[in-house]
C-alpha cells in the first residue's frame, strides 16, 4: 500500500498531488480487500457454500488507506527525505555516541546483576537465559551472515546437531556435559564444513535456498530416523549440567548440601543463566578477536569483493568454509545447551521459524555489529513477551515495530563499522560503504 | 619458445589463444615481458587486452597457449595451469582493475592488511596463534602495519589511512588499489587502465610511482589507453588489434609504425590491409 505513494512521494507536492496519492493508496486498498474483507464465504449447514458481503468493513479499511496516507505523505514532507540524517538531529547522535561507548559494559554489569536483582523471579530469570540463548545464536550467525556476507536461512541445522549431539551423548555413554560440549561444538562445525563445500559456488538467492533446504533435511533426518533420534517423540531424560561434576539438586552430594546452604530449585536456573552468559560472551570473544586476524578481514573483505580477494591470493574456498565452520560451531554449543536446559528435544524445536527468527536478530542489530545483535535478541525476543498482554495482536504490534525500525535505520540498530585496526584514530564508517555482501 | 628463456624474461606468452565459444577474443598471442621493466599491451577497444590479462591472472583459462613466468630464482611457473587464487598466492602476481575493486567499507589501511593475508595467515598459526595472542603474530602484525604504512606514504595517502575506501577520491582509490596489489610483494605487476579517468596532474604523478615501483625491482606489465604515460614510462610497448599482436617495440618503432596507426586512426578495411601487407 505504501508503494505507489513512495514512487509518487518525490517530485509531488501541494493538495492536489496528496489527494492523488491518497486515492491511488486507497484504491489499491479497494483491489486488496474487496475480496479479502468484502466477502465472506463459509461452509454452510449442509456443506454447500454460503457467503455474504461486509461492504461496511470495506469502506471502514478504505478509509483508514485514505486518511493514513494523508496522514503519512504530511509527515514525510514534514520531516523531509526520510534518512537517519534528517530523522535524528546531530546533538541527539553526538549523545548516542556517547551512550553507544558505555552502553555495551553498562548492559554487560546489568546482566552479570540479573540474577542479584530478579533471585525470586523465576519467570524473568528463565526470559534471560532465552534471550541471552538468541544472543549466543546471533553472535554465532552473524560471523557467517554478518562477517562473511553469506546469507545462511538453515542456521537452525546446527543448533539442532549441536543439540542433538549432548543429548544423545549423555543419555546413550553417560558422557557429561562438559565432554559433550566441546564435541557438540566440532560435530556442528563439520556439518557447518559439510554443507560448506556444495554451496561454495553458489552466491545470493542461490546460497540462502539451498542453506534453507539443509536446514530442513537435517530435520527430516532428525524426524525419521527412528532408532537413533527417537523421531518426533525426541529424546528426553537429558542430564542436567552438573557444576564440574557436583550436581545442582537435593541430595546429599548436590551442591547445596556440600556448601551448608539451604537447597533451591533456583539454584539450577541461576546456575544455567551464568553458563549461557558465559559462552555468549566466549563466543563474542572470539568473535571479536577473530575480527582482528587475517581470517576475520578476509572474511570481511569477501563480503566486500569477493574478485579483488582471489586477485589478493586469498584462498576463497577455504575463507568461507572456516566462516561457516566457525558459526557453526557457536550454534551447536549453543544447542548443547538448549538440550540440557530444556532436558527434552524434539525436531518442532528446530524449524525454519528458528532460523528466520535468528537471521532477524542479526539483520536488526546491524550485521557485523556485536552490540547490535545482543540489543535486537532483546528487543526481539524480550519485545515478543512484552507484548503478551496484547494476545491476538502481538504479532501484528511486533510485525508493525519491525518495519518501523527497519523505516528508520534500514542498516540495523547499529548501522556503523568499526575498524579492525588504525594508525591514528579509530573512525566508523557508514553502513553505506560497507556492503552486505552476494553470497 | 625456450630459445628466449633467458634470464632477464620474467613473462613468456606463447601462442596465447582464448576462444569464448565461437569467438575469439586472444589469436595465437606471444610476447615477452622483461624483468624490472615496464611492459605495455596498447591497442583499440575490444583488441582483447584485458582478456590477456584474465588469461595472464587466473581469471581465465586459456583455451590454447603457455604462459611462464620465471622468478628471480630461476623458479619457472606455468600460469596457464594455475588457476584462481594460486597466481597471487604462488607465482606472486598481483593485478589492478579496469573499474576499482577495492573494499569499500574498509579502511585504507585495512584494505592494505587484507593484501598481506597469506603472509599474516602463517603468522598467525592459520588463526591458533594469533587467537591467543602469541607474540609472533603481534610482530608479524607490526611489521604488515609498518608496510601497509610505508606503501601509503609513497601513493601519498598517508593522511587518509584511516578513513573508508570507498569515501577516497578517484584517483586516489586508483593509486590505493595499486598500493594494495603492491603489498602482496609481487614479482609481476598488472595494471589494468591505472590512468583512466585521472587528470594530467594526477597522470605525471602516476608515472613517476610506476616508475620507482618498477626502480625498486617489480616487472610491470601495463594496459593503458593514455598514450602519455604509456609513451613516457613503458620500456616495450606491445600493440594489439582484434586479438593479435599487430606490432611491438619500443615506443618511437611502435609510434611510427603504419599499422598501429592505422588501428588506432581506423582507416577502412582495404586500405588497413594494404598498410599490413605493406608491413610485414
Amino acid at each position: 500500500m505504501t508503494a505507489p505513494s513512495t514512487n509518487t512521494a518525490k517530485p509531488a507536492t501541494g493538495i492536489p498531488a496528496l489527494f492523488k496519492t491518497a486515492f491511488i493508496n486507497a484504491l489499491v486498498a479497494l483491489v486488496l480487500f474487496s475480496l479479502m474483507v468484502g466477502i465472506r464465504t463459509e461452509a454452510g449447514s449442509d456443506g454447500q457454500l454460503t457467503y455474504w458481503t461486509r461492504f461496511g468493513e470495506l469502506a471502514s479499511l478504505v478509509g483508514i488507506v485514505f486518511g493514513g496516507s494523508i496522514v503519512m505523505e504530511l509527515l514525510r514532507q514534514w520531516i523531509g527525505p526520510t534518512g537517519t540524517e534528517k530523522l535524528v538531529p546531530p546533538a541527539i547522535r553526538s549523545g548516542m555516541s556517547f551512550v553507544g561507548r558505555y552502553l555495551a559494559p553498562a548492559l554487560l554489569i546489568f546482566t552479570l546483576l540479573v540474577p542479584v536483582i530478579f533471585y525470586n523471579q523465576r519467570y524473568i530469570l528463565d526470559l534471560a537465559i532465552l534471550v541471552l540463548t538468541y544472543v549466543m545464536l546471533g553472535w554465532g550467525l552473524n560471523v557467517v551472515v554478518g562477517l562473511a556476507g553469506l546469507l545462511d536461512l538453515g542456521y537452525v541445522a546446527f543448533y539442532a546437531v549441536g543439540a542433538y549431539s549432548y543429548a544423545l551423548l549423555a543419555t546413550n555413554f553417560g558422557w557429561s556435559f562438559w565432554v559433550c560440549l566441546p564435541l557438540a561444538g566440532i560435530l556442528a562445525a563439520f556439518w557447518g564444513v559439510l554443507l560448506g563445500f556444495p554451496v561454495l559456488r553458489l552466491r545470493g538467492d542461490y546460497l540462502a535456498i539451498v542453506t534453507l533446504a539443509f536446514g530442513e533435511i537435517i530435520r527430516l533426518v532428525i524426524i525419521n530416523w527412528q532408532s537413533l533420534t527417537g523421531g518426533p517423540n525426541g529424546v528426553s531424560g537429558i542430564p542436567r549440567p552438573t557444576f564440574f561434576g557436583i550436581p545442582l539438586d537435593n541430595s546429599d552430594d548436590g551442591l547445596a548440601a556440600k556448601l551448608g546452604i539451604e537447597y533451591s530449585s533456583t539454584h539450577r536456573i541461576i546456575f544455567l543463566f551464568y553458563l549461557i552468559l558465559a559462552l555468549a560472551l566466549l563466543t563474542n570473544w572470539v568473535t571479536i578477536r577473530l575480527r582482528r586476524l587475517p581470517i576475520g578481514r578476509a572474511w570481511e573483505a569477501l563480503r566486500e569483493d569477493e574478485v579483488a580477494c582471489r586477485a589478493l591470493g586469498i584462498n576463497t574456498t577455504t575463507t568461507k568454509l572456516t566462516a561457516f565452520a566457525t558459526g557453526a560451531m557457536f550454534g551447536g554449543f549453543a544447542g548443547a545447551f538448549f538440550a540440557t536446559r530444556q532436558g527434552f528435544i524434539s525436531p518442532e524445536s528446530f524449524t525454519f521459524q528458528e532460523s528466520a527468527l535468528v537471521l532477524a536478530i542479526v539483520v536488526l542489530g546491524g550485521m557485523g555489529s556485536q552490540l547490535g545483535v545482543a540489543l535486537a535478541a532483546l528487543a526481539m525476543i524480550g519485545g515478543f513477551e512484552l507484548f503478551r498482554g496484547l494476545e491476538g495482536y502481538r504479532m501484528l504490534v511486533f510485525g508493525m515495530a519491525m518495519v518501523l525500525i527497519m523505516i528508520w535505520r534500514p542498516r540495523g540498530l547499529i548501522g556503523h563499522r568499526a575498524p579492525t585496526v588504525y594508525l591514528t584514530k579509530a573512525q566508523a564508517i557508514s553502513s553505506d560503504l560497507v556492503k552486505e555482501g552476494h553470497g | 619458445m625456450s630459445g628466449d628463456k633467458t634470464g632477464d624474461k620474467i613473462l613468456g606468452v606463447d601462442r596465447l589463444t582464448m576462444r569464448f565459444g565461437g569467438i575469439v577474443a586472444v589469436q595465437d598471442l606471444s610476447f615477452a615481458a622483461e624483468r624490472t621493466k615496464i611492459t605495455a599491451l596498447i591497442g583499440p577497444n575490444g583488441a582483447g587486452k584485458t582478456t590477456v590479462f584474465n588469461c595472464i591472472t587466473g581469471f581465465y583459462k586459456p583455451t590454447g597457449g603457455t604462459i611462464r613466468l620465471t622468478h628471480d630464482d630461476g623458479r619457472v611457473i606455468a600460469l596457464e595451469r594455475l588457476n584462481d587464487f594460486r597466481i597471487a598466492k604462488q607465482a606472486k602476481v598481483a593485478r589492478t582493475f579496469q573499474n576499482i575493486r577495492l573494499f569499500p567499507g574498509m579502511t585504507a589501511l585495512e584494505n592494505l592488511m587484507v593484501a598481506q593475508h597469506n603472509a599474516l595467515m602463517r603468522a598467525s598459526g592459520f588463526t591458533l596463534l594469533g587467537l591467543v595472542g602469541a607474540p609472533v603474530y603481534r610482530d608479524a602484525e607490526k611489521h604488515a602495519i609498518d608496510l601497509a604504512t610505508d606503501w601509503l606514504r609513497r601513493v601519498n595517502l598517508l593522511d587518509r589511512a584511516d578513513d573508508a575506501a570507498g569515501n577516497l577520491a578517484y584517483g586516489d582509490q586508483r593509486r590505493l588499489e595499486i598500493a594494495r596489489a603492491m603489498c602482496t610483494e609481487p614479482a609481476l605487476l598488472c595494471l589494468d587502465e591505472p590512468a583512466a579517468g585521472l587528470n594530467a596532474r594526477e597522470s605525471a604523478a602516476l608515472s613517476e610511482l610506476l616508475l620507482s615501483i618498477r626502480n625498486d625491482g617489480t616487472s610491470i606489465l601495463l594496459i593503458e589507453h593514455d598514450m602519455s604515460v604509456v609513451m613516457e614510462i613503458s620500456d616495450h610497448i606491445v600493440v594489439m588489434d582484434h586479438g593479435v599482436k599487430i606490432a611491438q617495440g619500443t615506443p618511437r618503432e611502435v609510434r611510427d609504425d603504419p599499422k598501429v596507426i592505422a588501428a588506432y586512426l581506423g582507416t577502412d578495411e582495404e586500405e588497413a590491409a594494404a598498410v599490413m601487407e605493406g608491413g610485414t
